[in-house]
């Protein structure tokens, strides 16, 4: 079994008239950590929650580990695989260890708080945070208490929805350390949906540019940075003050 | 047991094990005792509430058993529980019955009209009008006398020409029948600057202070003398003759022809001034309705020995609190009862609601049409829901709980819907990503999550129940709106307060017991911002 993580065949989604995805074909080398990236409305999120089944695609086919998504339990398919939405989505009415918790003991695991300390760890949250409830935490700390969650269940692959984006400066370079040295201890596979493409460029192995809907150019950052294939890359980069390699 | 038992001795004692022929009048008491109860009703108003305690007390002294209901709602309460069986037999009168009930045309012969209705009714219901009982009580329309000096007024026809310039309190029963309100302004060419629907008792303290001019009451009533009000000649004889009489169900016709016959006794034996004098003692002397009607039919040499009541003194003037404390045994009845009205309904509010509205967070579709459907429930004025259960469940306390209960679905349904639906959007979408089912997050999420704005909805639902079973009282149900009512009625202030401050305390007690619930069912990190939101309020 040495197939990609995640592979997705020319996926495409609509909703009404409006085409979020066209023909979209990406794979995911396990270890990998892709980040999609593009403007609000290009396609990157539903993509994303495509992988899970969050968002049921119309035509197309998505595998993860080998298997079609469509022939998995969509229940089954989300536990099995980790998801970090933007704002941490932290249960407000559950201290943090039992939010960490959560996927071990909804598949009924007695060692989940075990396993949810281990992740806490693995994320860098004191043990003495384990005993707060969410809104004490910062909001790095509330980051780093959504990843531990997303990894607390064994899940080899994770999903990350703009997991950084509303935090400071500061904080976001720290969880992007964070990140880099987690997936590198455990040997996760990541998919990573963000806007920023610095951010895209330090973390990932592989960048899927997306513009309404397609995909736009698809390589490692440094080939994305030597020659972007459109103009329209070259000015995504120039926007964000990246200069050609 | 007691019902076989009584058989049995009957059939041990009689020869033949045959059943005695009932005898024509009076009825040993002991004889009487596994019979159910005659149920004796009344309106709620002074001279009804008297004429049905001397129907119960006649009975009584007869050894027939009696269970009283006085003060049903309204003309439609007390006939919708006449109809269905509920009650045996309370006081009418023929002009209510030609016109609220047959909804006839008014006629004016006392004969003519007692003839129709007897006809009618035996007819449609096997109701039976018991010959009349001697007095009218035809309604009046008052003002004060200054105010007839003034403007000259003795008849109606003089008060047509003034009345836009006069403010009316009328009942809202008067306001509402044809043969009140509606159909003397067409009579009359009445047309009153404004109109406020008053209670019996509110309207006579609203003339004496000058809020409104014009006030209708009834011919035997005591307080027009007590306010010095001048009766205005109904000079187009609109309104039809008010024969007072018993009116008897067809159920105690059928299985107790005796109490019938005694209830007979009665006919042709009050005429218009004892009437009034005995009205005076009860709406002005303050003395209880139980002493007055006990002192009545023993002058009129219907009863002999004396009554317990009847040696009872009119209350003694005692402060409020010595009051309460004379009444507590009745009090704490009344509270107990209104304790169940309050407690049944809401449980099985929360029990049929909180599972409803999750299901319908399911159904989204659903969901409007049916909390809208249930919201209509709340539209309907209370009063007329607990006179729909009436033909349902009788009167008494089970129509009450159903009627409270569908009253509690409403703000429950809604709150947990809004509550459970809007759930912290994040956590929820958190929920589903991670792999929680449907249930789970129903379960684990948006529940707990919505717990403050459930219980919000169940503390609304309780402070309504509280309120709105004080009306219980109208369809017989008991609880603190039996001494409201019966104070209203009698005009009697302190033992409408004696139902009115603890229906007030129990109120804020059952919401600070909510609050505490709320308080404990909420997750300790939503507290602050619940403590907050409390604050604001």
């Amino acid at each position: 079994m040495t197939g990609p993580a995640v592979l997705i065949e020319r996926v495409s989604k609509s909703y009404g008239a409006v085409r979020a995805l066209i023909d979209v074909s990406v794979d995911v080398p396990r270890g990998a950590c892709v980040a999609l990236v593009g403007e609000s409305g290009s396609g990157k999120t539903t993509l994303l929650r495509c992988i899970n089944r969050l968002v049921s695609f119309d035509a197309g086919r998505i595998a993860v580990f080998g298997t079609n998504v469509l022939e998995s339990e969509p229940v089954a398919l989300r536990r099995a695989i980790g998801y970090v939405p933007q704002d941490g989505g932290l249960l407000p009415h559950w201290r943090v260890r039992r939010n960490v918790a959560l996927v071990p003991w909804l598949d009924g695991a007695r060692d989940a708080p075990a396993r949810a300390d281990r992740a806490m760890a693995a994320v860098g949250l004191e043990p003495a945070m384990a005993e707060r409830w969410p809104h004490e935490l910062s909001g790095g700390q509330q980051q780093r208490a959504a990843v531990a969650r997303a990894v607390a269940g064994g899940q080899s692959l994770v999903l990350l929805d703009e997991p950084f984006g509303a935090l400071d400066a500061i904080a976001r370079s720290d969880l992007q350390a964070m990140m880099l040295e987690l997936r590198e201890r455990s040997s996760l596979t990541l998919v990573l949906v963000t806007h920023d493409l610095h951010e895209a460029f330090r973390l990932a192995t592989a960048v899927v540019v997306m513009r309404a809907g397609r995909v736009e150019q698809h390589g490692p950052p440094a080939a994305i940075r030597g020659s972007p294939a459109t103009p329209y890359v070259s000015a995504l980069l120039a926007r964000a003050g990246i200069e050609a390699a | 047991m007691r019902p076989p038992a009584a058989l049995l001795c009957a059939a041990i004692l009689l020869p033949n094990g045959a059943m005695p022929p009932p005898p024509p009048a009076a009825r040993p008491a002991r004889a009487q005792a596994s019979r159910r109860p005659v149920v004796v009703a009344s309106k709620p108003f002074g001279e009804s509430f008297l004429l049905a305690e001397m129907f119960a007390q006649l009975l009584e002294s007869r050894g027939i058993p009696v269970e009283r209901r006085p003060g049903l709602g309204a003309t439609e309460v007390a006939m919708a529980a006449l109809q269905s069986g509920a009650i045996d037999v309370y006081p009418e009168y023929t002009g209510t019955g030609l016109l609220a009930v047959l909804h006839a045309a008014p006629m004016h012969d006392a004969a003519a009209v007692f003839d129709t209705v007897q006809r009618a009714f035996e007819q449609q219901w096997g109701i039976r009008w018991l010959p009349p009982l001697g007095f009218e009580n035809t309604y009046a329309i008052a003002v004060r006398a200054g105010t007839a000096g003034r403007y000259g007024l003795r008849t109606l026809s003089d008060l047509a020409r003034v009345a836009p310039e006069f403010t009316a309190g009328f009942t809202p029963d008067f306001i509402g029948r044809a043969d009140g309100l509606p159909g003397l302004a067409h009579a009359y060419h009445l047309h009153f600057g404004s109109v406020h629907p008053l209670s019996q008792a509110l309207k006579y303290r609203a003339i004496a202070a000058g809020k409104v001019d014009v006030v209708d009451g009834y011919s035997t009533d005591g307080s027009i003398a007590r306010y010095g009000l001048v009766v205005l000649t109904d000079d187009r004889h609109f309104f039809p003759p008010y024969q007072a009489a018993a009116l008897v169900g067809a159920r105690l016709q059928r299985d107790d022809p005796a109490a019938v016959t005694v209830l007979t006794e009665l006919s042709g034996r009050l005429s218009a001034p004892v009437m009034r004098a005995l009205n005076q003692r009860v709406e002005i002397g303050g003395e209880p309705v139980a002493a007055v009607a006990s002192s009545a039919l023993q002058s009129l040499g219907l009863t002999k020995e004396q009554g317990p009541a009847a040696a009872a003194p009119a209350a003694a003037r005692v402060s409020f609190g010595a009051y309460l404390w004379q009444r507590r045994a009745a009090l704490w009845t009344d509270t107990l009862r209104h304790l169940l009205l309050v407690a049944v309904p809401l449980a099985a509010g929360m029990l049929a609601g909180v599972p409803l509205a999750l299901w319908l967070e399911r159904r989204r579709k659903a969901a409007e049409p049916v909390i809208r459907a249930v919201g209509v429930l709340q539209t309907i004025p209370s009063i007329a829901l607990l006179a729909i259960m009436i033909p349902l469940l009788g009167v008494g306390v089970w129509p009450a709980l159903v009627a409270l209960w569908l009253y509690s679905l409403y703000p429950i349904v809604r709150a947990t819907f809004t509550a459970v639906r809007d759930a912290d959007p994040a956590a929820v979408a958190a929920g589903r990503a991670l792999g929680m089912t449907p249930g789970q997050i129903l379960r684990w999420v948006r529940t707990p999550l919505a717990a403050p704005g459930i219980m919000a909805g169940i503390r609304t639902a309780a402070v309504i129940d509280v309120g709105t079973a004080t009306l219980a009282a109208f369809i017989g149900a008991g609880g603190l709106g039996e001494p409201i009512a019966t104070g209203l009625a009698l005009n009697d202030t302190r033992l409408i307060l004696s139902g009115a401050v603890p229906a007030a305390v129990l109120a804020l007690l059952v919401d600070a017991l909510l609050a505490a619930v709320e308080w404990w069912t909420t997750p300790e990190p939503l507290r602050a911002a619940a403590r907050e939101r409390s604050r604001d309020r």
